[in-house]
């Protein structure tokens, strides 16, 4: 008998390539950037990323059960979500209010949209903006990097009984006698004294900001070993680094003592991590080609406007929550014409 | 055109509950959001706004409903407008004369009640189509669900975002105010969590009732 013939529709060639192993890929690329966030400020990074990822899951779990759409907790983008919201947050950010962002950013930036592939922001900021409104002291509130037995105890503030303030840590951080601690981060201390720290030190993360933002470097190999698998477009993080340093570049070259230098605003604050891991979601950001470059250069543009001008020290959260928004518009805008397609002018009508 | 003579509804506990549950002006019909979003950061300005709404609604109500038969057809809506304002400067003069305090927190949305649509809705849908004692009922109702609904969102985000309620400190010291909560992105939250709960509710007696029915059907 010979052997039946199969005829079946496109695509013949498949590729392993499903939505859960991107993801755990995400995570994995992560995963470096979260070893130097416990490494640079200890046990209480640790905790922060534990409590939102825990946090963040248990929301999924809980608008997945409630919704009837099954286990979506193993596709492992909200274990994403959760670690991308901890590495933005100061270290020392009270574990209750990681708690509240997870929540809100995985409730209402993801499963009240539909879940998975339907959110029009990226979860994690949506938390973040959340908190950010909610808590304006605590999520300003920095503490030194490489503090001497940051790895057997904790920022004070870091077990704050919920709804309670969080305890000031200026006598904590007095306690530890360092010598040059201001409780500022590179970015505020250019922005309102114009001391603009150095670049080596901004670029290899040896400088206090948010538990996973410092190293520019360190997120730059893990964003390139994403791009080089194919799990992340390239585009929109050169396209981001692009818009920021160009916009700042002629106000550098009018007053540098004033303006801070392109270098400075690549490395500093959240631009990379934004740049690499946040705008790049593939949910939320537009879908062609040429509109993947408008968004990116829209949010590298914005960035640098909002912290050239704008009150806020760091503009990247609100750039890539507005681009966001902005990313279906960008993506009808930016349509192909459809092949054979014939553009109709003004004879043909 | 001929008019149809409207069916007069006969006095029902119903007639007064609708305006709470049923038909509640927020939470069902959706309508005052101006005020809903923004007086209601605390329990004090929610209950404030809510009498003044209701009080300016019985009111206003009771005369369209006295004068349906005078009033022209063609002008109605201007009308109605004249009787409302007429009372919401009486509504204004009041809180300024019992707390000044509370009317500069009140601010223009006492003034603002004049265009508030649950009235106007109320004149039109109701008012001016029934007699003086149902009237009377519904507008009560009416107005006892926009209070009930102000109150909702308003201890919401007083105990978030100031840890009070009426103004008494609910959790002492040490308390973290959501400060969102007492800006307007905190009404929209705390609204939209509301409508999720009673949509969800309501879906579910919807779900109840179905099963039930398909029930009795399987078995007769």
């Amino acid at each position: 008998m010979p052997k039946p013939i199969e005829i079946r529709t496109s695509p013949h060639l498949k590729r392993a390539l499903s939505v859960d192993r991107i993801m755990r890929n995400v995570v994995f690329a992560l995963l470096p950037i979260c070893a130097f966030a416990v490494f640079q400020f200890g046990l209480s990074a640790l905790l922060l990323i534990l409590t939102t990822t825990g946090a963040a899951i248990a929301t999924e779990w809980f608008f997945a059960r409630a919704s009837g759409r099954g286990n979506t907790v193993s596709d492992w983008s909200v274990v994403i979500t959760g670690i991308l919201l901890a590495l933005t947050l100061p270290p020392g950010f009270p574990l209750w209010m990681a708690a509240v962002a997870a929540f809100v950013g995985v409730a209402l930036g993801k499963a009240l949209f539909g879940g998975l592939g339907y959110n029009v922001m990226n979860p994690a900021l949506v938390g973040r903006a959340f908190v950010q409104a909610a808590f304006p002291v605590a999520i300003t509130t920095w503490t030194p990097a490489f503090a001497p037995g940051r790895f057997t105890e904790v920022i004070p503030s870091t077990f704050t009984l919920p709804f309670m303030q969080p305890i000031p840590v200026s006598e904590w951080v007095a306690g530890l006698q360092l010598d040059a601690w201001t409780g500022a981060t590179p970015l505020a201390m250019q922005k309102f004294q114009q001391i603009e720290p150095s670049v080596t030190d901004v670029f290899t993360g040896m400088i206090a900001g948010s538990a996973g933002e410092t190293s520019a470097l360190l997120i730059l190999v893990c964003g390139l070993w994403l791009a080089f698998k194919r799990m992340l477009d390239w585009r929109i993080p050169v396209a981001v680094m692009a818009g920021a340093a160009l916009t700042a570049l002629p106000f550098w070259l009018l007053d540098s003592s004033l303006y801070p230098s392109p270098w400075f605003v690549l490395f500093s604050g959240g631009l990379m991590l934004g740049a690499w891991f946040m705008a790049s979601d593939m949910v939320a950001s537009p879908v062609t080609t040429s509109g993947v470059v408008i968004y990116g250069l829209f949010i590298g543009i914005l960035t640098v406007v909002i912290r050239l001008f704008g009150g806020l020290v760091e503009g990247v959260m609100y750039a890539i929550l507005l681009a966001n928004a902005a990313g279906p518009l960008i993506s009808s805008w930016t349509q192909p014409r459809v092949y054979g397609a014939v553009k109709k002018t003004r004879e043909t009508e | 055109m001929a008019e149809l003579p409207n069916p007069q509804e006969n006095l029902s506990l119903d007639t007064f509950l609708r305006g709470i549950w049923t038909e509640n002006p927020v939470f069902a019909m959706l309508l005052g959001m101006c005020p809903v979003l923004a007086v209601t950061n605390s329990t004090m300005n929610a209950i404030a706004m809510g009498l003044a709404t209701t009080f300016v609604l019985v009111c206003s109500s009771l005369l369209i409903s006295l004068l349906r038969n005078w009033i022209p057809k063609q002008v109605r809506i201007a009308s109605y407008i004249i009787i409302i304002a007429t009372f919401v400067t009486i509504v204004d003069y009041g809180i300024q004369a019992i707390s000044l305090e509370l009317y500069a927190a009140l601010g223009a949305f006492i003034q603002l009640i004049v265009v508030n649509c649950v009235i106007l809705g109320r004149a039109e849908a109701y008012a001016s189509k029934q007699r003086l004692h149902t009237t009377l009922v519904n507008s009560l109702g009416m107005g006892a669900g926009f209070t009930i609904a102000l109150l909702a969102l308003g201890t919401v985000r007083e105990i978030l975002g100031s840890g009070s309620i009426l103004g008494v400190a609910l959790f002492g010291e040490g308390f973290q105010p959501w400060v969102v909560m007492i800006l307007p992105p905190g009404g929209f939250f705390v609204l939209g969590a509301w409508l999720l709960l009673f949509n969800w509710l309501r879906l579910r007696k919807e779900r109840r009732v179905m099963e039930q029915s398909g029930v009795a059907a399987n078995a007769g």
